[in-house]
């Protein structure tokens, strides 16, 4: 693998015994011990997974905020310092560019995270789009990033941090120091379970890394790779863009309408998506459990009757749930749940039921939390 | 190189099958090796009984949280039992791939096939060479 990036916690994944695999140009860990043993650390004690194959992507100048404004699917200038937004950032026919979080950091100045497989896309994109003096920067190889996820994520945080992460609300983030590191914090997680992202130097990356287990294995924290994340997002029902996500996808087909505003406003591929809307879509995302035994996996055939009527976008075995669980596009008039339809695996059809997602209900008890549109962990990668 | 456990008695094929003469008929299974680069298993497909094999026929799959597997016969024969074992307890290849975790019995076979097959030091050597 020598001709793939490595992240500054490399080594750490190394002496730890990872198995590293490719991912998005990255050797990255996609299991130390094993994957469920990993998702089961996540929703009863904590993990932590090195994300630093994320982009981001910054903007800092006059015209930062309006540059935002007019990429996200919901309005940037709103967004207080100190303020996290999840949206979509969309093509002029309404497809998914990539989906990203924004972090507003002053007045005029911003950053985004973005999905490793599309940084230099967006990157490109961002600029193309960009009003003059927007100071948009691709900050992605100076940056690790790790996300700490599961309930036992605030003690471990408190136990090496400077601040009171406790007190941190959803969808919010503070500069704190982490291990003794300059580090940004966010109340954030693409798991399903209450948690923290954390952003410090590349420099400074393996040190936050082996500290931050080292402290947290007393709380049950295990380090976590991309197989866990996988099937954690996927219980969670959050879309991996690549899957549920793409350029000719629509996030209302995708079923994110809480994160797409489009009452007067203008930002890129707003025309087309009400257009979309306005004509009826002809699939949508649902959720379904397999009825048999089996595993759907994506790019399988949903099948009623014999006749293939939409795909499976993304699945897997539920290690909370101890079934099989999978997205699937389809018709708009069977996704709603109580229908049934059929899976073809290797041929054979296996009725699924279409349920209410997310898959699993994790608690996230905490301070202050607040209810309503930002009550879903971020979404990216 | 990780640890793998390669017992002494039994054949192996380069799909990382192993083969157990049981006297009447033969076991079969997947290595050590196998499992541990499959990962959580969590299903396994496996044929009728009765069903005739050829060496080389995949005859089922084997899933993990995160692929799907062929399994191939390493040996030519009739299918007299599966394990029936794993439709419940697929887990149980992780746990112990040489005795529980057996897949599947083959009977008529050729015993120049079982001759075939590469011995536990031969196997040692076939996955060194793939695990650097």
């Amino acid at each position: 693998m020598a001709s793939l990036k490595r992240t500054p916690a490399h080594i750490a994944h190394v002496r730890r015994g990872a198995r590293m695999v490719e991912f998005a140009g990255f050797e990255m860990p996609v299991q130390y011990t094993s994957i469920r043993e990993e998702h089961t650390a996540v929703r009863e004690a904590a993990g932590l997974f090195d994300v630093s194959h994320m982009g981001q992507i910054g903007f800092d100048g006059p015209t930062a905020i309006e540059t935002a404004d007019r990429l996200l699917t919901r309005p940037v200038a709103s967004l207080r310092p100190g303020g996290i937004r999840y949206g979509l950032l969309c093509n002029e026919q309404g497809g998914v560019v990539d989906d990203v979080t924004f972090f507003r950091l002053a007045e005029t100045a911003l950053f985004m995270v973005v999905n490793a497989s599309n940084v230099e896309k967006v990157y490109r994109w961002a600029v193309r789009n960009s009003a003059a003096d927007a100071g948009v920067r691709n900050t992605s190889e100076e940056t690790a990033m790790f996300a700490l996820q599961g309930p036992a994520s605030v003690a471990v945080m408190q136990a090496v941090s400077s601040g009171p992460a406790a007190e941190m609300r959803r969808y919010q983030f503070d500069r704190l120091e982490v291990a003794g590191c300059d580090a940004l914090v966010s109340r954030t997680g693409y798991t399903g379970s209450d948690g923290f992202e954390i952003f410090t130097g590349a420099g400074d990356g393996e040190r936050v890394f082996e500290t931050l287990l080292d402290s947290g294995a007393a709380h049950g924290l295990v380090p976590a790779g991309l197989g866990a994340r996988d099937t954690l997002r996927l219980e969670a029902a959050l879309p991996l863009y690549g899957h549920e996500l793409d350029e000719t996808t629509s996030p209302l087909e995708a079923g994110l309408d809480r994160f797409v505003k489009l009452e007067g406003r203008d930002f890129i591929g707003a025309d087309a998506i009400r257009r979309r809307r306005d004509e009826g879509h002809d699939r949508a995302l649902a959720g379904f459990v397999l009825d048999g035994r089996g595993v759907a996996r994506a790019d399988y055939p949903v099948a009623v009757d014999g006749e293939t009527v939409g795909v499976v976008t993304s699945g897997g075995p539920s290690p909370t749930l101890g079934r099989s669980i999978g997205l699937a596009y389809v018709p708009p008039s069977l996704a709603i749940a109580g229908n049934r339809f059929d899976v073809m695996i290797r041929g054979r059809a296996t009725p699924a039921t279409v349920v209410e997602t997310p898959f699993v209900q994790v608690g996230t008890a905490r301070p202050n939390e607040r209810t309503g549109p930002e009550r879903r962990p971020r979404a990216t990668d | 190189m990780a640890d793998y456990e390669i017992p002494g008695d039994l054949r192996f094929s380069r799909e990382d099958e192993w083969v157990r003469d049981d006297g009447e008929q033969f076991l079969v299974g997947i290595s050590d090796y196998a499992q541990q680069q499959l990962g959580d298993i969590v299903f396994v497909e496996l044929p009728e009984v009765g069903t005739s094999l050829a060496r080389g026929d995949s005859f089922g799959v084997i899933e993990s949280v995160k692929a799907v597997s062929e399994l191939y016969a390493p040996i030519s024969g009739k299918l007299v039992a599966i394990n029936g074992d794993l439709e419940e307890r697929p887990e149980i290849v992780n746990e112990n791939c040489y005795v529980d975790g057996w897949l599947i019995a083959i009977g008529d076979v050729d015993p120049s096939e079982i001759e075939m097959l590469l011995d536990a030091d031969a196997y040692r050597r076939y996955v060194a060479d793939r695990d650097e």
